[in-house]
């Protein structure tokens, strides 16, 4: 049986499980994203991003998510937030830039939302 | 015999790397995170563990995804900190306990937890940013402690049960109390509390949760047993399930503890941020 068609996990809102099934979908996204930890790949990156993806494999839908900065759509193309983060970084993003791009508010908005928490 | 003193939790958000880095201690948003350590940093001058075992989650600096050990222990005599892509200053090389690791090891096998051991273990935040909460100047610090690092996966499910990481945790503690040597031990349970960073719920804390589980993880961390990890991702957020770390911290420990100190924080960046000090009785 092809591991696609089987679902270990009931959704919860929200929330991609980084299971199994989503590690395969973007294993070459993340080994991408996790040679981003050396600052000779970022730099090799940064010159040619369109020669570092294809190298690395990505596919067209990955490799778009990358071109948009989309984390939402990089996270349905099987990306993990962990390798993700290195991307970000790479961009000077970080994790109050990429929540309020994945959740549709501002930064202060988002910011706001985290200490409303607290409440 | 080795002596296991006590248990210490704490955050691990690499923004606080940055903030220790840039001394931000008593600017007002960090000040309330901050003012939760110097009680632990004044017990820990007072009980100079000679050892600390640091159970963190690598967040993808130690391990990929090639290979992805549920439990691994370092077995080195240095562990080495390196760049993690954004920016927080590389550290020093942390001193190990090789023998202590291997009887570790050793006894955990015995014990059927089936671990992978690592002879180099490059440590990221989840491992330095707690040796900098609670040791502040590292090296520099006159009773800066071997460290061991054990990690957990949390990166890709199927992750541990909370069972299985309280069992783990006693293991552990049978383990270090049967080394022969006259040293002091303290066990780090770090990371959390709840956050979510991926997804269109990313920036989801729950600060009841993370309350009852500060409660349970004294009084009853059996009761802990019964979430699922489902409901772990529901309530705690996706990264939330890094309270499995301190589950295994509490399992190390003795049967009751005394709850010297509790510090709880939000936000800092995108998480509730816990601080415990549970003190082993004899």
């Amino acid at each position: 049986m092809d591991i696609t068609e089987f679902d270990h996990h009931t959704p919860i809102e929200g929330t991609t499980l980084f299971d199994g099934k989503m590690a395969m979908k973007g294993y070459q996204l993340n080994k991408m994203c996790f040679t981003f930890n050396g600052a000779a790949a970022r730099a090799d990156f940064l010159g040619d991003p369109e020669g570092y993806m294809t190298r690395f494999k990505l596919n067209e839908a990955q490799k778009q998510a990358c071109r948009d900065k989309d984390v939402l759509a990089m996270i349905r193309e099987g990306g993990n937030i962990y390798y993700l983060a290195k991307l970000a970084g790479v961009y000077k993003m970080n994790m109050q830039d990429i929540g309020a791009q994945q959740t549709g508010m501002t930064v202060d908005e988002f910011k706001e939302k985290l200490v409303r928490q607290g409440d | 015999m080795a002596k296991i003193i006590g248990g210490l939790t704490t955050s691990h958000i690499p923004a606080v790397g940055n903030a220790i880095a840039n001394k931000l201690f008593d600017e007002p948003y960090w000040k309330p995170f901050f003012d939760g350590y110097p009680p632990l940093r004044d017990w820990l001058d007072i009980h100079k563990p000679d050892v600390a075992i640091n159970i963190y989650n690598d967040h993808g600096l130690g391990f990929f995804l090639n290979q992805m050990p549920t439990f691994a222990i370092g077995a080195a005599h240095e562990y080495i900190n390196e760049d993690e892509g954004w920016g927080i200053p590389v550290l020093p090389p942390f001193p190990g306990d090789a023998p202590l690791s291997w009887h570790i090891i050793e006894s955990m096998v015995e014990d059927e937890f089936d671990i992978t051991s690592c002879q180099e273990l490059p440590v990221d935040h989840g491992f330095t940013v707690p040796m900098q909460l609670f040791w502040p100047g590292l090296g520099d610090h006159p009773n800066f402690p071997r460290a061991i690092p054990i990690s957990a996966n949390t990166v890709q499910h199927p992750i541990p049960t909370l069972k299985r990481a309280l069992d783990f945790g006693k293991a552990l503690g049978r383990a270090i109390r049967s080394y022969p040597e006259d040293i002091k031990v303290v066990v780090l349970g770090t990371g959390g509390m709840s956050h979510q960073l991926d997804g269109e719920r990313a920036g989801f804390i729950n600060k009841e949760f993370d309350q009852m589980c500060m409660e349970k993880i004294v009084t009853d961390p059996e009761s802990l047993t019964k979430i699922s990890r489902r409901e772990l991702v529901e309530k705690a957020g996706a990264q939330g399930t890094e309270f499995l770390m301190w589950m295994m911290m509490r399992g190390a420990l003795s049967e009751k503890v005394k709850p010297l100190h509790t510090n709880y924080h939000i936000p800092i960046s995108n998480t509730g941020a816990g601080t415990m000090l549970l003190e082993c009785i004899d």
